[in-house]
């Protein structure tokens, strides 16, 4: 992806060449540079501010919080995490949280590059529509489809089942993942394509050996880009699933929240314990998704 | 993938284009071939997002002419009084005016914070990276986790009002979640922080495709910083900041989780959205009927929106993006 979206590299922007009278114009830079640490400390700690908070506000208890709202831990006090890590409740949600995005985020993967593949090379009647339907996707909010969706499951009898949850996930995912792709894909220089014929390649074997490979970073922006969706996803598991004991983890904190609303200390600890595995992902990930964000607004 | 195999390979490869125009009838069979392929790629895509989105909204204008509680058969038809009955509601029309307000705050509010704060940060700086890690934090967060975080930390004496009085605030302090007159403002603000940290990455994606030479030569040529962003840096930055107000204008009137989480539409429905309105009906009140009614009117208004921003404002962007192939 990042081949389409750098600068053609007849001019490589960083070099040596005309350093000389930049250096002297930039002196607007050199005022520039300490506000600019100044603004990103100002932005970053407003932006970690509340999840530090919560972090340490695990550590306390909630008669230390009670006396002192914005203090820091004293003494220390590991048991609310400890009691977090031997709820069984938690482990459920965080079994089923962890079953739904990886379930989801494949579905997403294969059938939003099958999809894209086709969309983005081949000439067909019904091609434009096929990408508008998908495209108008974007304006069909799960809240639209919410209430039918119950319905229609509850006729199933999958209300409770993580499948409820998955293939809506699935389907409400595709548009996002197939205007990413197909731009992406698309990308790839059609003299492959032709090359690969004349080598006899069909075009699934195409697809399979030299599309696929090549199209691994946007895939993996997507696949992340799914993952964390599915992951933070509130709504839909709050109607399908219900009861602590099917519920995803953004539904089991909530349900916590409620059920020990006195336990200040101890919704803390659930809700930092909560935020942990996202936010690790994302850290992991962070650069695939900025690339991927890159393309699509470009595409 | 044995398939692949099925084209003579090497053979055909040896010679330059034998290729003498295929019979027509050959013609008709590979062409029909490619499209079953074609539809067949797409297919499995297409069923999901049939059975889980088409049908379901399809299904949710159906219930909007009745009179249904989700149980029992769907036979008491009263035409579009579901409609009529949320146009005449005064907390349904509140919720569209705090959609349209969220939505008009965010493009006036966050778009230039984001872009200015995007070209600020867009320069060598030392740790560019952490920062634009720990700037995406709010976005990566669920909203449940967020949201709660900030109910959290918003009640009165909570967190928040004591670093206020540690920062010098005397007297009394808002009711930043329970005053009606408040409590729209302190959700704008929690969006802004929670959406914030999505634009300026977006921003700081787009500006990696501005080519540095140009400012560069502008420089050269004796132009100011301010100049240079005013007249090179932004024009260019147009189609991401499209981008963004779109995607921005959607979700704003998509609102839903955090509202849910934060005050549920309350204090006296003073941070009422239309989702959270259709939600308390549909499924608090088992209303599946007039909550329809609620989520096709949303979706209208999604659609009117979009397609008017997409005639006026993103046709240059889109123009040949879709219809011509590569």
């Amino acid at each position: 992806m990042t081949a389409t979206l750098t600068p053609p590299p007849a001019a490589p922007s960083r070099s040596t060449a005309p350093k000389q009278p930049m250096v002297r114009k930039r002196r607007g830079r050199d005022v520039g540079t300490p506000i600019a640490y100044l603004i990103a400390i100002i932005i970053c700690t407003i932006t970690i501010a509340p999840v530090v908070y919560v972090i340490l506000g695990g550590f306390r208890t909630t008669a230390q919080i009670n006396r002192d709202p914005s203090g820091f831990p004293n003494p220390w006090v590991f048991d609310k995490y400890g009691a977090v890590f031997a709820d069984p409740n938690f482990w459920t949600q965080f079994g089923n949280s962890a079953i739904v995005a990886v379930a989801t985020t494949t579905g997403v993967i294969i059938l939003g590059v099958m999809a894209a593949f086709v969309i983005a090379r081949y000439e067909f009647v019904g091609r434009g529509f096929l990408f508008s339907l998908f495209v108008a996707g974007l304006l069909f909010p799960l809240t639209v489809a919410v209430l039918p969706l119950f319905t229609m499951l509850r006729t199933f009898g999958l209300l409770g089942n993580l499948f409820a949850v998955i293939g809506p996930q699935v389907a409400f995912a595709l548009p996002t993942t197939i205007i990413i792709l197909v731009p992406f894909l698309r990308a790839i220089p059609a003299e492959l394509e032709e090359a690969a014929t004349i080598d006899g390649a069909s075009r699934i074997g195409f697809f399979w050996r030299i599309l696929l490979p090549l199209s691994w970073p946007g895939l993996v922006t997507v696949g992340v880009l799914a993952f964390v969706a599915s992951w933070n996803a509130y709504l839909l598991p709050l109607l399908l699933l219900g009861n602590p004991a099917t519920a995803t983890l953004p539904v089991g904190v909530q349900y916590f929240s409620t059920a020990y609303s006195q336990d200040t200390a101890g919704v803390l600890a659930f809700t930092s314990v909560a935020m942990i595995p996202a936010l690790l992902f994302f850290t992991l990930a962070q650069r695939r998704i900025v690339g991927g964000l890159t393309g699509a607004v470009k595409g | 993938m044995s398939i692949s195999t099925v084209g003579a390979g090497p053979a055909v490869s040896a010679g330059p284009a034998p290729l003498a125009p295929p019979s027509p009838a050959r013609r008709a069979r590979k062409r029909s071939r490619g499209l079953l392929l074609t539809w067949g790629f797409a297919a499995p895509a297409l069923v999901v997002y049939a059975t889980f989105v088409l049908v379901p909204v399809g299904l949710a204008a159906v219930y909007s002419f009745f009179n249904w509680n989700g149980l029992g058969d769907l036979d008491r038809f009263i035409g579009i009084d579901n409609y009529a009955r949320a146009l005449a509601d005064p907390v349904f029309l509140g919720a569209m005016r705090n959609n349209a307000l969220i939505v008009v705050l965010s493009l006036l509010i966050q778009g230039p914070l984001a872009i200015g704060i995007a070209l600020l940060l867009n320069r060598p700086i030392r740790g560019r990276t952490m920062i634009r890690t720990l700037i995406f934090v709010p976005y990566v967060l669920s909203e449940v986790v967020a949201g709660l975080a900030f109910k959290l930390l918003l009640p009165p004496d909570g967190p928040f009002d004591g670093m206020l009085t540690a920062l010098g605030w005397v007297g009394e302090k808002p009711l930043w979640l329970a005053d009606p007159d408040i409590a729209f403002w302190t959700l704008f603000a929690v969006i802004t922080w929670k959406y914030l940290g999505f634009a300026i990455i977006l921003m700081l994606a787009g500006l990696q495709g501005v080519p540095e030479e140009l400012s560069e030569a502008a420089s050269i040529d004796g132009a100011s910083w301010w100049q240079i962003q005013r007249h090179i840096t932004l024009p260019l930055l147009g189609p991401t900041i499209r981008i963004w107000a779109f995607l921005s204008i959607i979700g704003s009137l998509q609102l839903f989780d955090m509202v849910f989480i934060l005050t549920g539409g309350g204090p006296l429905n003073s941070t009422e959205t239309m989702a959270t309105y259709m939600v308390e009906y549909g499924n608090g009140r088992s209303q599946i009927g007039y909550g329809s009614a609620v989520a096709v009117i949303l979706f209208v208004v999604s659609l009117v929106v979009a397609l008017l921003y997409q005639r006026f404002i993103l046709r240059r962007d889109l123009a040949g993006a879709i219809t011509k192939g590569g």
